[in-house]
């Protein structure tokens, strides 16, 4: 199991997006993925992706308007 | 034998209703959105106030979840540079490569569908609905320079079309399949009542900013200021960004017109020069271009003053700073309105 972090800060959705998608790609199941980012699109693209895609959100936290988003792999299908 | 198809998901109602019908022969779906960079999905809304109210979703994203499928989104920006920069079959009323685009596309696709196994590939399209990429002579031309050939089915017109593969072999029922063909949009409403979707993306125009005349202008004047049509995805972004003035050949101003502008653009400060107000509310700029010469950077300040509160004010201070360098005070009086050309403003 990992924990990575991803600087997604700046990018438009759905980039963001497609940053997490690649970078939960190689992980081990249990891994996490931090992922930072300033589109408020992803608070709801994020947990979109995570449900269709059968990974889980752990935490949204938002600061100095700025998202971290922490996910966990739960499925490598 | 489960039989499995991929369907180009855009987020509109006519991809989600093909999808669906697929769906109910028991066929496993998965969805491909690809992201070429212009995109309207979610950009300006992420941006600007006025869009605000719009719900900030996805919609291939919440067309995937609507039919229980996944959603491969996959990040073509690179190759689709040459789509955009060399369309064989040419543009359409701006710089909307759409021919090009969905044989792109559809090729990207089947690529995919090679690679993950899958049996097919179904798409949206419905005939007589777009004048350049949905028309009955040019859906054979998709099937055909994609090299999907017979594997691209497309569910809402089948019944005007030739019978794929899909069809032939029964993997598919033909005549579940529909006739749709022009432009009215009742079919498919219908047809979405008859799925029970009530919540869709309203067709509104096209989902790409090639399809908008003034991102265009501002896309050909990138490429005609700098002798040659390269491009990244920042230029493309800053593109749907700020108002755009070009004093000179040379460089353009980006002028943020609100406060998510201000702090989107402020993410390019290390990139890029840029003019800040001080004395006043008022916007940032982003200098798009060459260094500028003390006496660009003063008519640049001018033109920035203008937009800010201190519009009316006999002098208005600023910050000129170098990219990612320190600011530099500069006292101007702003320009007024009928000292800014109307062939400055990049509309």
């Amino acid at each position: 199991m990992q924990t990575i972090k991803v600087d997604a800060r700046r990018l438009l959705c759905p980039m963001p997006v497609i940053r997490l998608q690649d970078a939960m790609e190689p992980l081990p199941v249990g891994s996490q993925v931090i992922i930072t980012c300033t589109d408020p699109g992803v608070k709801n693209d994020i947990p979109a992706w995570s449900r269709i895609n059968g990974q889980s959100v752990l935490n949204i936290q938002e600061q100095d308007h700025e998202i971290i988003i922490t996910v966990q792999k739960d499925s490598n299908e | 034998m489960t039989r499995k198809a991929a369907a180009l998901i855009s987020g509109g109602l006519d991809s989600l209703l093909a999808a669906k019908a697929i769906q109910q022969q028991g066929i496993h779906v998965e969805g491909i959105n690809f992201f070429t960079g212009f995109c309207v999905e979610g950009h300006t809304h992420a941006i600007r106030k006025q869009d605000k109210d719009k719900p900030k979703r996805n919609n291939a994203l919440w067309v995937a979840e609507q039919l229980g499928i996944k959603l491969h989104i996959i990040d073509i920006v690179d190759e689709y540079k040459d789509v955009v920069i060399n369309p064989k079959h040419g543009y359409g009323a701006n710089l909307n490569p759409c021919l090009d685009c969905k044989i792109f596309m559809v090729q990207k696709a089947h690529e995919w569908i090679q690679k993950k196994g899958f049996d097919f590939l179904i798409t949206g399209e419905v005939i007589g609905q777009r004048p350049m990429s949905q028309r009955k002579q040019t859906m054979p031309i998709v099937a055909q320079e994609s090299g999907a050939e017979d594997l691209l089915l497309r569910p809402l017109c089948a019944k005007n079309l030739p019978p794929t593969r899909p069809e032939l072999e029964g993997w598919v029922d033909r005549e579940l399949l529909h006739d749709f063909s022009g432009r009215s949009r009742k079919p498919q409403m219908a047809l979405a009542r008859h799925f029970g979707f009530e919540d869709y993306a309203q067709p509104a125009g096209g989902c790409c900013f090639l399809t908008d005349e003034n991102y265009s202008v501002k896309l050909q004047d990138l490429w005609t200021n700098r002798g040659h049509k390269k491009y990244d995805l920042d230029d493309i972004m800053l593109l749907k960004v700020g108002r755009h003035i070009r004093p000179h050949k040379s460089y353009k101003l980006i002028i943020s017109r609100e406060e998510g502008e201000t702090r989107f653009l402020s993410g390019y400060k290390k990139q890029f020069q840029s003019i800040k107000t001080i004395s006043h509310a008022g916007p940032l700029a982003l200098i798009e271009g060459a260094t500028l010469n003390a006496e660009q950077i003063r008519l640049a300040c001018a033109i920035v003053a203008r937009f800010s509160k201190g519009k009316s004010s006999e002098q208005v201070e600023l910050t000129y700073s170098a990219a990612g360098g320190e600011p530099e005070t500069i006292h101007v009086s702003p320009l007024p309105a009928h000292e800014i050309p109307q062939h400055w403003y990049l509309l």
